[in-house]
């Protein structure tokens, strides 16, 4: 598109027979000293204070964080510690209550059986008694009664041991001698 | 079209150095290129100085706008030189927005581009060759030198290699300063043929009104292109500079 020779004559950035070509270096130079003093005492610090200001706030609000967390952790084992002993407690007082009522009822049945245990024994100690009474009055019916049929049969009273050897011996045989 | 005799197009006059502010400028050389680095000083400085007043918790835009030039600065420093790179940071920071905001400021219509003037990245560029060779220097002492010696090389290869080390050490100058100069000198040079294409086409007739707009769009194109351009050839510069500091701290 342009020719070389014309390029390299016409191109002012190589002219430097011109001052300014030169001077602008110069100016450049100072310019660029302005600018890294103005940049590196003045601005760059302020943004530098700003970040550094901003990383501290968070890093701070970070730790803040991170020990209401473990302040709530703690705070939530404590609530499942005392909710899991309440349970303890409360299970430990259902079973005594449990047992206390078994034991209640044990003891009350104890006594009930031991009274009707009682009562039963008096009942049948009362009909052993009865029994042996009806027993004896047998004994003295069987004999009274023989010697009756003895007296009538052979007119003549029979012999009073003979008599309770024979009735014993009947009374035995039949078992309630 | 243009290259045929009589061109019309003077698409290098763009770069041609004037006097600026008057008489006292001419009395002292001040050219309009300088107005233009004062106008990229003033403007890096008033979007932290101005950004950074209201000082705030949560940023506004402006603020947030300078936190992230000094952010990307600070990282590009501390992840290429290491953790030493805080201290070039405001240097770092300086060559960065200074090349930055004039590319910026060379893009608008009838402002001039200070960087596209060889004697003015050559100048930026030795100032880099001569802090980082000083750098080195105050760091490592003589020690410096070893650096052009590659480790493990047969003794034969030895000189032969210190001599291409040290061309290519020096060779830094040139390649910082010619990248910048010519990449800005191409972008506005095509610039001005596209503008020169839309005004000669535009007034040629009624034929000519479409390959005119069509220059019109790749002009607004080159805009474009142009910003990437002014962003990257700043970045390369600003990054190239902290890669030789890191060789200059850490020699390899």
């Amino acid at each position: 598109m342009l020719p070389a020779a014309a390029m390299a004559e016409g191109m002012p950035q190589m002219d430097f027979k011109n001052p300014l070509t030169i001077s602008q270096v110069v100016w450049g130079a100072i310019i660029f000293i302005v600018l890294y003093i103005l940049a590196s005492r003045f601005a760059l610090p302020k943004v530098g204070a700003v970040l550094e200001e901003r990383a501290a706030h968070i890093a701070r609000d970070l730790e803040a964080a991170q020990a209401s967390k473990v302040k709530a952790d703690a705070g939530s084992a404590e609530a499942i510690a005392a909710v899991a002993k309440a349970r303890a407690e409360a299970q430990a007082a259902i079973n005594a209550a449990l047992e206390s009522a078994k034991d209640a009822a044990a003891t009350q049945a104890a006594t009930l059986n031991a009274r009707l245990e009682k009562q039963l024994a008096d009942a049948e100690t009362q009909i052993a008694g009865a029994r042996a009474q009806a027993m004896g009055a047998l004994r003295q019916v069987a004999t009274e009664t023989a010697a009756t049929v003895v007296t009538r049969l052979t007119g003549r009273a029979p012999d009073q041991q003979r008599l309770d050897g024979a009735i014993g011996a009947a009374l035995t045989a039949r078992g309630v001698g | 079209m243009a290259a045929e005799g009589h061109s019309s197009i003077d698409a290098l006059s763009q770069f041609a150095l004037e006097p600026a502010l008057g008489a006292i400028g001419h009395s002292v050389n001040f050219t309009q290129a300088n107005l233009m680095m004062v106008a990229a000083s003033v403007l890096v400085l008033a979007l932290l100085w101005i950004g950074m007043r209201p000082r705030a918790m949560v940023p506004g835009r402006l603020q947030a706008a300078a936190e992230m030039c000094y952010e990307t600065v600070m990282s590009m420093c501390t992840e290429q030189i290491g953790h030493e790179g805080k201290k070039f940071f405001p240097i770092v920071f300086c060559l960065f927005f200074f090349i930055l905001f004039g590319n910026f400021i060379g893009v608008f219509p009838y402002f001039f581009t200070f960087t596209s003037h060889i004697a003015v990245t050559l100048a930026l560029s030795s100032f880099v060759f001569i802090l980082v060779t000083a750098v080195a220097l105050e760091r490592h002492g003589l020690h410096f030198f070893s650096y052009f010696v590659p480790q493990g090389i047969p003794a034969v290869l030895a000189p032969l290699m210190v001599l291409i080390e040290v061309i290519s050490y020096l060779s830094r100058i040139i390649s910082l300063s010619v990248r910048l100069f010519a990449n800005m000198m191409a972008g506005h040079v095509m610039l001005e043929v596209f503008g020169s294409f839309v005004v000669m086409l535009g007034g040629a007739g009624a034929l000519y009104l479409f390959p005119a707009g069509l220059s019109l769009v790749v002009n607004v194109a080159l805009i474009g292109f142009e910003l990437l351009v002014a962003t990257l050839q700043a970045y390369v510069f600003a990054i190239l500079t902290c890669i030789y500091l890191h060789d200059a701290v850490h020699l390899h």
